[in-house]
C-alpha cells in the first residue's frame, strides 16, 4: 500500500468518526415532539426544552450556528459583556505571545549559562527543583498583590509557567553538545562569544525548541484558567461569562476554538523544530 | 636532528586512582622535523590518543612540555589541525560550511568570497569537487573524513594531528584515502603525526614509526625509521625486499616485547630512544628479545 492511499483511508475514518459522532450528538439532544399540551403563549416561555422534550445540552446544529454567526461577525464590541469570539481570542494570544517571549528572553539565557557552567547547574538546581512544580495559578494571588493588575498579572503567570520546560531544556541541549564540536571549536581557537553561537546553539537548537513546544502547549492551557480568574478579557473569561449567561453553545463553540488555536500554536512551534533539526 | 620542528620533553600522565596514582605514560621524549610523518604504533591503553591530544593542546601532561617551533604549546592552536576518529563534522552545515567555518576562524578579517576561495582550494584537493552543498548525513564515511582532511588543511597548519583517521572506514576507503593522505603530505610538505592501529598503513605512510609499550606507565620504546624508498607505492610496497622486515619488526614488538619491554631493559634511557632500521642495520639491536623469550618459553 502507497503512502498516499494510506492518508486517503485514514482521511476517510476520520471523517467516518466525525460524522458518527455528529450524529449521535444530534439524535441525543434532538426534541422528541409535544411532550406536554399547554397555552401557547405559555410554551413559548417555556421554550422547547419543556415544550418539545429537547434536552438542554444543545445540539451541533445549535452550536454550529452559533460558530456561523460567531464567525460573520468576530470582531463586534458592544461594551465589556459582549464582545466578539475574534476579540476574546486575540487577548489571550496577546498575553500568552508577552509572556512567553518575556519567558524566552529569561530562560534561554540562564539555560545557557546553566548547561555550560556545572557550578551554576548544581548552585541552581535546588531553586528549579522547587519552582518548578508549583502550578502556576498557584502564583496569582502573589502576583495581583505585587503587581496591582490583573491583566498583567496574567501575563506574569504565562511568563512564570513557559519558563521551567525552556530552560530545563535549554540547560540541558547545552550541556548535551558533543565534545567532539567543542573541540574543534577549541583546535580553532574560536572566541567563546562565537562558540555559542555557531557551535552550541545550533547543536543545542532542537532540544531548545522542543522545551519552547512544550512551553507554549502549557502556556496556553493556563491562560485559560487564568482569564477565567482574573476576568475582563480573553478566551478564558468568555467561557466563564457564558457559564454565567448558561450559554452552553457559546462554551461549546469556545472549547472548540481554544483547541483549534492550541493545535496552530503546537503547529507553529512543531515548523520552527523542523527548521532547526539537522540529520546526523 | 638539526631542525628540531616539534619536540616532546618528558611528558607524563597521570590520573588519580584508589590508592595513589596511575600512570598512563611518563618520561615521554620524542623530536619531529619539519615535514616528517610521523606513526605511533601501540596497543589500546598506552596513551596514544592522550599524547595526540597533548599535542593538539586539548588535553595537558602532568609532567613535561611540548614545544612546536621553539615555543611551548599552551592549548589549542590554529598552527596544530587535527583530524579526528569521529569525523566530527558540524553536521548542521555543508561541506563547505564545515571547511569555510575552519578558514574564517584562521582568518578573520577575509571576506566571504576569500573565505569560499580558500575553501574551494581544499574541498577540490581532496576530491568532493560538486558536493559543496551536501550535509554530513548526506555523505559516505570516506567523504566525512574527506571533508575532516579538508578542513584540517584548510587553515594551512605547521602539523597535522591525526588520530586513528580511517580506522573506522571498510578497507577499500581506507586505501584510496591513505593514498590522497600521502599524495598531499608529499606536495604540501606537511608535518604529520598520526596514531594507528595498523602496521601496514604506518609502513606505507610515515617516515617514523614510533613503537609505544602497554600502558599503564607506557614509553617510547623504539623508532624505527623506514627504510622503505619515499617513491613506495601501494601496489607494489609488499613486494619491497625490506617490507617483511619492517612488518615483523613491528608485529613482533606488538605481540612480545610491547608487554615485557619495561621489565627486559633495565637502564633504558627514555632520552634516548634507540632508532632501528630493521633489515638495514644488522644484526638488528639490541638482540632480538623475541627469540631469547621463545627460548625461555621452550624449557
Amino acid at each position: 500500500m502507497t503512502r498516499r492511499s494510506l492518508n486517503l483511508r485514514a482521511a476517510l475514518v476520520s471523517v467516518l468518526i466525525f460524522a458518527a459522532f455528529i450524529g449521535a450528538w444530534h439524535l441525543a439532544t434532538r426534541g422528541i415532539g409535544a411532550v406536554q399540551q399547554m397555552d401557547p403563549e405559555y410554551a413559548k416561555l417555556m421554550g422547547a426544552t419543556a415544550t418539545q422534550g429537547k434536552s438542554a445540552m444543545p445540539g451541533p446544529l445549535d452550536v454550529g450556528a452559533k460558530l456561523w454567526e460567531h464567525l460573520r461577525r468576530p470582531f463586534y464590541d458592544n461594551g465589556p459583556n459582549d464582545k466578539g469570539l475574534g476579540i476574546q481570542i486575540a487577548y489571550s494570544i496577546a498575553r500568552v505571545a508577552i509572556g512567553y517571549f518575556l519567558a524566552i528572553a529569561v530562560a534561554i539565557p540562564i539555560g545557557f549559562m546553566i548547561g555550560m557552567s556545572p557550578l551554576m547547574n548544581k548552585a541552581l538546581d535546588p531553586f528549579i527543583q522547587v519552582l518548578k512544580p508549583i502550578s502556576p495559578l498557584a502564583w496569582m494571588p502573589l502576583a495581583l498583590y505585587t503587581i496591582k493588575d490583573s491583566g498583567l498579572s496574567a501575563i506574569f503567570v504565562i511568563f512564570i509557567c513557559s519558563l521551567w520546560p525552556m530552560m530545563i531544556n535549554t540547560a540541558f541541549g547545552v550541556s548535551a553538545v558533543r565534545k567532539e564540536w567543542l573541540n574543534v571549536a577549541r583546535t580553532l581557537e574560536v572566541g567563546t562569544l562565537r562558540r555559542a553561537f555557531t557551535v552550541i546553539l545550533p547543536a543545542a537548537a532542537p532540544t531548545i525548541v522542543t522545551g519552547m513546544r512544550i512551553s507554549i502547549g502549557i502556556a496556553w492551557l493556563v491562560i485559560v484558567a487564568a482569564e477565567m480568574l482574573v476576568g475582563g478579557t480573553g478566551i478564558g473569561y468568555f467561557v466563564w461569562n457564558e457559564w454565567n449567561n448558561l450559554s452552553i453553545t457559546n462554551v461549546i463553540n469556545a472549547i472548540l476554538l481554544i483547541g483549534l488555536v492550541g493545535m496552530v500554536l503546537d503547529q507553529i512551534l512543531a515548523r520552527a523544530a523542523r527548521l532547526v533539526t539537522f540529520p546526523e | 636532528m638539526a631542525d628540531k620542528f616539534i619536540s616532546l620533553e618528558g611528558i607524563a600522565k597521570r590520573y588519580p586512582a584508589p590508592g595513589g596514582t596511575t600512570t598512563i605514560f611518563e618520561n615521554l621524549w620524542l623530536a619531529m622535523n619539519r615535514g616528517e610523518f610521523t606513526c605511533v604504533i601501540g596497543h589500546s591503553g598506552c596513551g596514544k590518543t592522550t599524547v595526540l591530544n597533548i599535542l593538539a593542546g586539548l588535553d595537558q601532561p602532568s609532567e613535561g612540555t611540548v614545544i612546536v617551533d621553539n615555543l611551548a604549546i599552551e592549548g589549542p592552536s590554529l598552527d596544530r589541525a587535527v583530524i579526528f576518529q569521529g569525523h566530527s563534522l558540524l553536521p548542521w552545515r555543508t561541506v563547505m560550511g564545515n571547511v569555510a567555518y575552519a578558514v574564517s576562524s584562521k582568518w578573520r578579517r577575509w571576506n566571504a568570497a576569500q573565505v569560499r576561495a580558500q575553501a574551494q582550494k581544499f574541498i577540490d584537493l581532496v576530491g568532493l569537487t560538486g558536493s559543496e552543498h551536501k550535509r554530513p548525513s548526506e555523505l559516505s564515511g570516506g567523504m566525512k573524513q574527506r571533508v575532516g582532511i579538508a578542513r584540517a588543511l584548510s587553515i594551512q597548519p605547521k602539523m597535522m594531528l591525526m588520530d586513528e583517521p580511517f580506522s573506522a572506514l571498510d578497507a577499500l576507503t581506507r586505501g584510496t584515502l591513505q593514498d590522497e593522505v600521502r599524495r598531499i603530505c608529499q606536495e604540501t610538505g606537511q608535518t604529520t603525526f598520526m596514531i594507528t592501529h595498523d602496521v601496514d598503513e604506518a609502513i606505507y605512510l610515515a617516515d617514523r614509526i614510533v613503537l609505544m609499550t602497554n600502558g599503564p606507565g607506557a614509553v617510547m620504546a623504539e623508532v624505527v625509521e623506514n627504510p622503505l624508498p619515499k617513491s613506495r607505492v601501494r601496489i607494489d610496497i609488499h613486494k619491497h625486499p625490506l617490507y617483511y622486515a619492517v612488518r615483523n619488526h613491528i608485529i613482533d614488538f606488538l605481540v612480545m616485547r610491547s608487554r615485557t619491554f619495561v621489565e627486559q631493559t633495565p637502564g633504558f634511557d627514555p632520552r634516548k630512544v634507540p632508532v632501528v632500521r630493521p633489515g638495514v642495520d644488522a644484526p638488528p639491536m639490541p638482540p632480538d628479545s623475541t627469540v631469547v623469550r621463545l627460548a625461555s618459553h621452550a624449557h
